[in-house]
């Protein structure tokens, strides 16, 4: 055990260098990075902005509780309610056929021999690049386009979140679908049945618990995507607090706030709750 | 008689969801016949056409790249501030610094995640102006409640065995804080960080919508101004980023499962 | 005195009695072996006299002072001169042997001499030589994660060699050991008591390693002390007093070196 036979082993740090470099080069970028985000934290503290800031702030207390202001208010909570809703319900409709079009579990060629086994593979990796391509562009780019070639309101949401929650929906109901159990839907492919008798007697059953699961817990990350495309015109809370924001009406602000974190705290108690019943 | 119960409540939320979607959609009343009718599939076709092809004259790619980079800018900077902020405040809300701070920094985190990244941009761009600035401290802000509730769980999860071995040897607390439980919660942490810019690139493309510069800025701009075909090379510049940030982090998370201390 | 514990008692928190009316003097440079049945209270005798423990009942005394009636910084610079080597090591599994080694000095650093060492091993070379003794220099810049189980105990050995107490306590260091190197850590850990004059007591599982290196035996069982006595005067009769009951005595196989004296198995 004595370590006179043991060669004397090199005592120089190997990491060392190389953090040095990760470190040099940090310090190198960060200043460009500063540079092109315009950060100047000054700017917080201007006498001008401080005094906007300071009043719009001083208006919170009390929320705004006028009666007419209370009569959009719940209108456009109902507004962005139904627009997760439908964007979601369109979603899951966009959603499914990908999935299975680009789940290996129900490849028929995979079973046996077929012709257009080629073919199939082709049909999966374009169905694939389409779902990464929804996923890439922002939902609340969509809910803008939407906004200026249909007109303001919810219907541009409605779309916005079909298609982008559609593609993330799709990409995930193939991951589920792929690591279900493959062999049920297998044997009944193998005995002739379609591809859709094996996904709803093969598949379905195995997944669909995490399905339901993660659907809902789509549908409360839609309530507060849909507060924020009404942003940019897609109604709703959204819209309203972008009017209050511009009109720096503090009071409404708020309110507006206390309504949208009840919201988010009501749609998280309802997936929970659907999740554990549909469970 | 149990599993009955649980089959008829689960039939009956299948029957609520789909009275809800039908509810939406009848609320809304959004006529999505129009869409189909022979005029409203032909404008919808104008509109796709007319963003090809896209705007690739020098001057407008270069002003598009700069936008890119200020948009790369300000989420790698947000996501920075908010890695520090997280941690600083992760450590009273994981129990470090006793009762009272834990309920402080737990309602602080949660607070700052509750608010979406684009309503903290609008307020931001009330504080500190319209530009890439706001768009940084709206990231910082919202990320900061992300990831410090994400890093105060994560030291709840670590062992305590190494801190309570290195206070007998008299090492002092933040000694044992940082050769004791940092090695154990560092690469997750950090794997949280780089997943979480990820997002705040796409986050980061959006804000620009509200004035907060960058591609989304630029791409309000020109939305507004009906110009299709910038719309599309500035759509286009957001994809290339997307992806692009996309395949970084996900390489450097996996170096990061090499590195160690 | 360099340890004196004095009709010491200590009550779990669920009310199950861990030590009672312990007394124990240990003299400086004093090797001390402390054997009997699993859950007789060795861990919790150790663990008061690292000064992590408060009893209950009775007083400490360790390396002279009192520790709980120390102030904050006189309790820290003690526990820099007390090393502990624990049954499980407990060392995060990312650190890297060096860093693990290396703080073993954290109560004796700054703070930013420790913050520096973190990032730059300050003393690579002290590190090495502390892993030489455990057989591991060769593994000083890998990850402890790749190392084994006995192997990760070395490092542990040698962080508390690095440290270089005046009271060297350990908690069943080598029972993940197989006999060969158990045997060649406890003769390091030994011949550091030895050359520093520092005061060794180790509770062992194996009592053939107890009665091989240590001249003097405690035979703990139920919370007691049942004999303190030079090794000599360790006979197989006391040794079943201290393990009657126990299914499982010391179940190390008699090892065929040096002194191989085997004992008789307790009666079921």
């Amino acid at each position: 055990m004595s370590d006179a036979a043991v060669l004397r082993p090199e005592l120089r740090d190997p990491i060392g260098r190389r953090r040095l470099g990760w470190a040099i080069a940090a310090g190198v970028l960060l200043w460009p990075l500063l540079r092109l985000s315009e950060f100047h934290p000054a700017t917080l503290f201007d006498p001008a902005n401080l005094h906007v800031m300071a009043s719009f702030v001083a208006g919170f207390l009390p929320p705004s509780t006028e009666h007419e202001f209370l009569g959009f208010l719940l209108t456009a909570t109902l507004q962005t309610l139904a627009m997760a809703t439908a964007g979601m319900a369109l979603a899951f409709l966009v959603a499914l056929p990908l999935a299975v079009a680009a789940t290996r579990s129900l490849s028929i060629a995979a079973v046996g021999p077929a012709r257009g086994r080629w073919r199939g593979q082709g049909v999966r990796q374009v169905v694939r690049l389409v779902m990464v391509l929804l996923r890439s562009v922002p939902e609340v780019v969509w809910a803008l386009m939407f906004a200026r070639a249909l007109g303001l309101g919810p219907a541009a949401g409605v779309l916005a979140l079909a298609i982008t929650y559609g593609g993330m929906l799709a990409k995930v109901y193939a991951e589920i679908l792929e690591s279900a159990d493959a062999r049920p839907a297998r044997a009944l492919l193998a005995a002739g049945s379609g591809r859709l008798g094996a996904l709803c007697f093969g598949l379905l059953p195995l997944a669909a618990q995490e399905l339901v699961s993660y659907t809902v817990y789509r549908w409360e990350c839609a309530v507060r995507a849909a507060v924020v495309m009404g942003f940019v015109g897609a109604g709703g809370l959204g819209q309203l607090l972008d009017q209050s924001l511009k009109m720096l009406s503090g009071g409404e602000v708020s309110s507006i706030a206390l309504v949208f974190l009840a919201l988010v705290f009501l749609a998280d108690a309802i997936s929970l709750a659907l999740r554990k019943v549909l469970a | 008689m149990k599993a009955r119960l649980r089959r008829v409540a689960g039939v009956a939320c299948v029957v609520a969801v789909l009275v809800a979607v039908a509810a939406s959609f009848a609320y809304l009343a959004v006529d999505f016949r129009g869409l189909f009718t022979a005029e409203g599939l032909h404008a919808m076709l104008r509109f796709v056409v007319e963003f090809f092809p896209p705007d690739v004259s020098p001057a407008f790619v270069r002003q598009a790249g700069v936008a890119m980079l200020q948009t790369l800018a300000v989420s790698v900077l947000g996501t920075l501030v908010a890695m520090a902020a997280g941690a600083l405040l992760a450590l009273p809300a994981a129990g470090r610094l006793g009762a009272t701070a834990k309920w402080g920094a737990r309602f602080a985190l949660n607070f700052l995640r509750s608010m979406p990244e684009l309503v903290w941009a609008a307020l931001m761009v009330l504080a500190a102006g319209l530009g890439p600035f706001a768009g940084t401290l709206a990231l910082a802000l919202h990320t900061t409640g992300v990831l410090g509730r994400l890093f105060a769980e994560s030291l709840e999860n670590a062992a305590p065995a190494p801190e309570v071995a290195l206070r007998e040897l008299g090492a002092g607390p933040v000694a044992r804080f940082v050769y004791g439980t940092l090695p154990q919660v560092a690469p997750q942490c950090v794997g949280y960080t780089l997943y979480r810019w990820e997002m705040n690139i796409r986050m980061a493309t959006i804000m620009g919508v509200v004035g907060a510069g960058g591609l989304g800025q630029m791409l309000y701009f020109h939305v507004s101004l009906f110009q299709q075909a910038q719309v599309a090379t500035v759509l286009a510049a957001m994809i290339v980023l997307v992806v692009a940030s996309d395949v970084a982090s996900g390489r450097a998370r996996r170096a990061i499962g090499a590195e160690s201390h | 005195m360099t340890l004196h514990l004095e009709q010491v008692g200590v009550v779990h928190g669920n009310g199950r009695r861990a030590l009672a009316g312990v007394d124990l003097a240990v003299a400086t440079g004093e090797r001390v072996a402390l054997i009997g049945p699993s859950g007789a209270g060795k861990t919790t005798l150790l663990r008061v006299a690292a000064a992590s423990l408060r009893p209950a009942e009775g007083r400490v005394a360790v390396l002279d002072a009192q520790p709980w009636s120390l102030g904050a910084r006189a309790l820290k610079a003690l526990r820099a001169r007390v090393g502990v080597v624990h049954q499980a090591p407990p060392i995060p599994p990312r650190l890297r042997v060096v860093t693990a080694v290396l703080a073993g000095r954290l109560g004796q650093w700054s703070l930013a001499r420790a913050l520096r060492s973190w990032v730059a091993p300050a003393d690579a070379p002290g590190a090495r030589d502390a892993l030489a003794r455990v057989g591991l220099a060769e593994r000083l810049f890998e990850r402890c994660d790749q190392l084994s189980g006995g192997q990760l105990q070395r490092v542990a050995v040698a962080r508390t060699l690095y440290q270089q107490p005046r009271l060297l306590l350990a908690d069943e260091p080598v029972s993940a050991l197989d006999a060969a190197t158990a045997d060649t850590v406890l003769r390091e850990l030994v011949g550091y008591s030895v050359a520093a004059g520092a005061t060794f007591v180790a509770s062992l599982h194996a009592v053939d390693l107890a009665l091989r290196w240590f001249p003097r035996i405690v035979g703990v069982r139920d919370g007691r002390v049942l004999f303190d006595l030079p090794a000599v005067d360790v006979t197989p009769e006391r040794l079943a007093a201290l393990y009657a009951g126990e299914e499982s005595a010391p179940a190390e196989p008699p090892v065929a070196t040096v002194h191989g004296a085997t004992l008789p198995l307790a009666s079921a």
